[in-house]
């Protein structure tokens, strides 16, 4: 946690600059154009867009889970695009990374699921006999408590309701004690109760860890509610970044094209994405 | 100009065939090739004949079944029993590999194909023909079953591996791939469990059917009881074979059952 504090007060290095990130994938597509975002401080900052405009690709790049074509990603100061595989490896360590589909290992217990946020720092043959240090246990069961599910350790993950494997989902990614948090549509396979307590609980957490988030959302109604910031996505290039309260009904015609926005929201206008594909997958790299 | 709209009120699912004229010329292709190979395999009524009575009287020297040779029958059974055994442990070692190797979402493109290749191969040969071959190696007895029911089993369970691999959900390794964990890390939290609970629902299997084919292979020099199974059948104790036969039956059986219940237990 102190890192963050330090890269604020301290140097003036941004906590995350990226510049000129582009992606080209194997098809042709150009899914990302070119992207220059500054994070300077912790603040829970909104990716809205339509779909297919490029969020996920954009949040993906950053940790690299998508090999970006052209452009650089320094968190911290350091570049994450140049880094080799170990270094890569490490700088993953450093970003929590939380996904739509949860993506919890469901045959294992909640604890299983947490400790598994602390790979990056134990070795092969203590993972396998699930030899966390006592301070990483202890932070398990702090943060299962944070968000609301004191008592559910030894619960199988496919036991829970999405809400609860969601907030394990969380959970996982803080056990990382990461200096960047990366949601790729958190809320889109919940109910728009429990989608707003989510928010509501990210929105905390970035605010008591200092922890600066970037949150992939296609309900601008609820980034608007939560986000500090927000920044519109239009086929890879970014057409609006300002603080959430500057979202007008003009930007909201830049982002996703002619509409009445003053009528009342229809939560069912648009189908849900569909879950992202990733290309191939590879458990290197 | 009519306005009124009228809506067929008939619809048949479309046949396989694409037309009638199609479908009467499929018939009479089976037809004649029915007729065709009955004619051409020589079929001598003669000779089914005479081999009827055969039967009967191997029959009847079969019953009652000579079980006083019993030691025998345990020595030949047990070794069965352990070539299964041991070539279910063998083959299950070697499949990890093997089926990390085979699965197109975890192996790189060169060792796909190599893994894929070799399981494409290996499958094509059955293990009575791989069990003559390891006899013509290393000669007869239960080393030349070991070994064949070892690589046989390797092979199954590496491509039923390599097929669970690759129906895994990517999204919990994609997630534990983003925490910084490392491959063998990856693999052991993300796609194992994922494919642990089947992959021993398949092992079981195996081993039930391993135990079925280690009695086959024996015929051919193979050890195990299927050995003493064809000695017997070439010195004409048709009792001692049927008492053999009616042992086997009931392993396999119990194996049988044995499989199904463990697999049950599993979840
Ligand atoms: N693995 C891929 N291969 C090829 N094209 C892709 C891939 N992933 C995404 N795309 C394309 O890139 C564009 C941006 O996709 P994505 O980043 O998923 O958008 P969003 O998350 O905003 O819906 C889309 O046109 C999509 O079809
Ligand atoms: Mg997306």
């Amino acid at each position: 946690m102190s890192a963050q504090v330090r890269a604020v007060a301290g140097s003036g290095v941004p906590l995350l600059a990226v510049e000129g990130l582009a992606k080209v994938y194997p098809t042709g597509k150009k899914a990302l154009g070119g992207v220059d975002v500054v994070i300077d401080r912790p603040q829970l900052v909104a990716v809205i867009g339509s779909s297919g405009a490029g969020k996920s690709t954009f949040i993906r790049c950053i940790n690299r889970l998508v090999e970006p074509t052209a452009g650089s990603v320094r968190l911290n100061g350091e570049d994450i695009v140049a880094l080799d595989r170990k270094g890569l490896r490490a700088a993953r360590r450093r970003i929590g990374m939380i996904f739509q589909e949860y993506n919890l290992v469901e045959r294992l217990s909640v604890m299983q699921n947490l400790l598994s946020g602390r790979l990056g720092y134990v070795g092969l043959f203590a993972a396998l006999r699930y030899r966390f240090p006592p301070e990483d246990i202890q932070a398990a069961f702090a943060l299962l408590d944070r968000v609301g599910l004191d008592g559910y350790h030894d619960q199988r993950a496919d036991a829970l309701s999405g809400g609860q494997r969601q907030r394990v989902g969380i959970a996982r990614a803080l056990m990382q004690r990461p200096e960047l948090l990366l949601l790729d549509e958190p809320t889109a396979s919940l109910d728009p109760k429990t989608s707003r307590q989510i928010m509501r609980l990210v929105r905390e957490l970035v605010a008591e860890r200092q922890t600066p988030a970037i949150i992939n959302i296609h309900d601008v109604a609820l980034a608007r509610a939560h986000a500090d910031r927000i920044i519109g996505m239009k086929d890879g290039l970014i057409v609006f970044d300002a603080e959430a309260s500057a979202l007008t009904d003009a930007a909201l015609t830049r982002i996703y094209g002619e509409e009445d926005w003053s009528r009342p929201q229809d939560a069912d206008d648009e189908p849900a994405p569909a879950a992202a594909a990733p290309g191939s997958l590879s458990l290197i790299s | 100009m009519t306005t009124a709209v009228s809506y067929p009120s008939r619809w048949r699912a479309p046949s396989i065939f694409g037309s009638p004229g199609r479908r009467l010329a499929f018939w009479a292709l089976v037809a004649a090739y029915l007729v065709w190979s009955l004619s051409s395999l020589n079929i001598d009524t003669a000779r089914i004949i005479a081999g009827l009575p055969r039967a009967w009287t191997i029959l009847e020297r079969m019953v009652p079944p000579d079980f006083s040779r019993w030691q025998l029958l345990l020595t030949g059974m047990v070794e069965s029993v352990q070539i299964a055994i041991a070539a279910t442990i063998i083959g299950a070692v070697l499949s990890i590999p093997l089926g990390i190797a085979a699965a197109a979402n975890l192996s790189p493109r060169p060792l796909y194909l190599a893994a894929r290749g070799f399981i494409v191969v290996g499958r094509t040969f059955h293990e009575v023909i791989i069990a003559i071959f390891f006899v013509k190696l290393f000669g007869f007895g239960p080393v030349a079953g070991l070994l064949t029911l070892a690589f046989s089993s390797a092979i199954f369970l590496g491509k039923m591996l390599a097929e669970d691999i690759e129906n895994m959900k990517p999204g919990p390794v994609e997630a534990i791939r983003a925490t910084g964990a490392s491959f063998g890390q990856t693999f052991f939290y993300a796609v194992v469990p994922q494919v642990l609970v089947k992959t021993l629902g398949v092992l079981i299997y195996r081993l039930d059917s391993n135990l079925r084919h280690s009695t086959v292979i024996g015929i051919v020099g193979a050890g195990g009881i299927g050995q003493t199974l064809s000695a017997s059948f070439s010195r004409y104790d048709f009792d001692f074979a049927s008492a053999i036969l009616l042992t086997i039956a009931a392993m396999v059986a119990f194996g049988e059952w044995f499989s199904d219940w463990a697999r049950r237990r599993l979840r």
